[in-house]
């Protein structure tokens, strides 16, 4: 017969409301991500109209104070709303809990800041 | 309509095998009635669970080709086209023996969901006046129903993929505590349900909704609790 | 009589097979493939450094076919995430009513939409 085992609480690396804050800090990127996303697959579209050219691309955000602004955003958003949405993937598929994950996805966050806000200064700045 | 059913009957405990027989098929015919023949004329060492058998108590909760049902109330023409059935415990849930699953962590979950009562009243005092049209009211009613029958923590994935999660029943119950306008531990029950293993864990696949026999919708009561619990963060109430 | 565990690990699919399911795996699947493609779109764009002509040559890549294909499946992803996630916003910030339900035929057709728009504009 199987003696079932008390199941405790599990023991939180972060505290509820840290937990409920995540949470509404993916909900409220992806908010901001809905209309990023938006915007930029019109662009997209319109875009590789007549094939994907460099030209096609940066004679758009080359210089652009307006193109700089809406990337840097989208960028900040992603860096939020993925690795907090990768986080629960994760634990839940691999079982992977507690603080080495926490700070992988703040690495995560970090990476992903760092390499698309420096590929929004290549299309706007850099070349 | 073949004169005979080809059930698959789970044995053993978290280890075990299906076991084959062959039940005479009627008319009219649950689920529950296969069970109970093979017990009785079959094979006396099948181990299960019923009580009421008409649909009021939900102990004869099992999973029935793939899906989690009362087996009293399920008719074996519903779910089963070709004759044949797969009978097994409850997912999500320890075996005991055989059909037999283990509900103490299900309870358990209940406990921690805080999904009791408690108000301030005594016998001294008047009756509490709670209006049953109110808003509040109506919410608690839609949602009140459920009997604990453990059919949606059955169904339910995360559950499944996030052992502390408190499943779909203990955060439906919640709810209607949350909105019982009687009850003291509102503020003490939203920091138990909130979070990674509270109802902010719901990813609304609605298995729980999809199944419930009582036509409950655990995954709206969920939603309420997340908005209730984001309110009681950004207030620093959590 | 094959022995085995009463919690298999392969999912069964028929209790899953009903549509809030299917929009969970979408999400799911969409979110996990975007987030594996912004590296390599992080890094194709930061070609841009290097100038013009380099960014060109990269750009190249986007002639081949299975590269056409794969950018058909990423915005197509991005498009069912984007919409699919909006369902999810209004499910669980708004207060409930029935007609959500429907939500997912709304979202299900603007992700559609905008991958043929796509593909109309690729090929």
């Amino acid at each position: 017969m199987n003696v079932p085992g008390e199941l405790s609480p599990p023991a939180p690396t972060l505290r509820v409301r840290t937990q409920v804050l995540l949470w509404a800090a993916q909900r409220v990127s992806a908010l901001v991500l809905a209309v990023c996303v938006l915007v930029h697959l019109v662009t997209t579209i319109y875009a590789i109209r007549n094939g994907l050219s460099a030209a096609e691309i940066l004679s758009r955000t080359r210089g652009s104070v307006g193109w700089s602004a809406f990337y840097a955003i989208f960028v900040g958003a992603i860096a939020v709303h993925a690795p907090i949405g990768l986080r629960t993937v994760l634990s839940e598929t691999l079982h992977w809990r507690g603080r080495s994950l926490d700070a992988a996805m703040v690495l995560l966050a970090l990476a992903l800041a760092y390499g698309g806000w420096r590929a929004v200064y290549a299309v706007v700045a850099g070349g | 309509m073949k004169r005979v059913l080809h059930v698959r009957v789970w044995r053993g405990a978290r280890d075990g095998h299906f076991q084959g027989f062959e039940v005479p098929r009627h008319e009219s015919q649950t689920v529950l009635d296969v069970v109970t023949h093979i017990q009785r004329d079959l094979d006396p060492t099948l181990s299960y669970r019923f009580a009421c058998r008409v649909g009021m108590c939900g102990s004869c909760a099992m999973t029935v080709n793939g899906k989690a049902r009362w087996t009293c109330r399920t008719q074996v023409t519903t779910v089963s086209k070709d004759g044949r059935l797969d009978i097994a415990p409850l997912q999500n849930l320890p075996v005991i023996k055989d059909l037999v699953a283990d509900m103490a962590p299900f309870f358990d979950k209940w406990a921690r969901a805080k999904g009791q009562f408690r108000g301030d009243r005594t016998r001294k005092e008047d009756f509490a006046r709670i209006r049953p049209e109110s808003t509040e009211r109506r919410l608690v009613d839609e949602a009140i129903e459920c009997i604990g029958c453990g059919v949606c923590y059955s169904a339910c994935d995360v559950v499944r993929w996030n052992p502390h999660y408190l499943g779909p029943a203990a955060l439906n119950r919640a709810w209607t505590l949350h909105n019982d306008a009687r009850d003291v531990r509102r503020a003490e029950r939203l920091a138990a349900v909130a979070g990674d293993a509270g109802c902010h864990a719901c990813h609304t696949q609605m298995g729980c909704t999809e199944r419930c026999p009582k036509h409950l919708s655990p995954t709206k009561s969920i939603s309420g609790l997340k908005r209730a619990a984001l309110e009681a963060a950004l207030k620093g109430q959590l | 009589m094959r022995s085995s565990r009463a919690d298999d690990v392969r999912l069964d699919v028929r209790s899953r097979n009903h549509p809030a399911y299917w929009a969970f795996v979408v999400h799911r699947v969409s979110g996990v493939l975007l987030v594996f493609f912004l590296p390599v779109h992080f890094f194709a764009l930061g070609q841009a450094l290097q100038g013009e002509a380099q960014f060109d040559s990269y750009l190249l890549w986007t002639e081949y076919p299975l590269v056409k294909v794969a950018e058909f499946a990423i915005v197509f992803a991005l498009a069912a995430h984007m919409s699919g996630g909006m369902r999810l916003l209004m499910l669980e910030f708004l207060a409930w009513r029935d007609w959500h339900q429907s939500l997912l035929a709304v979202a299900a057709g603007i992700a559609v939409a905008f991958g043929l728009a796509f593909l109309f504009n690729l090929v």
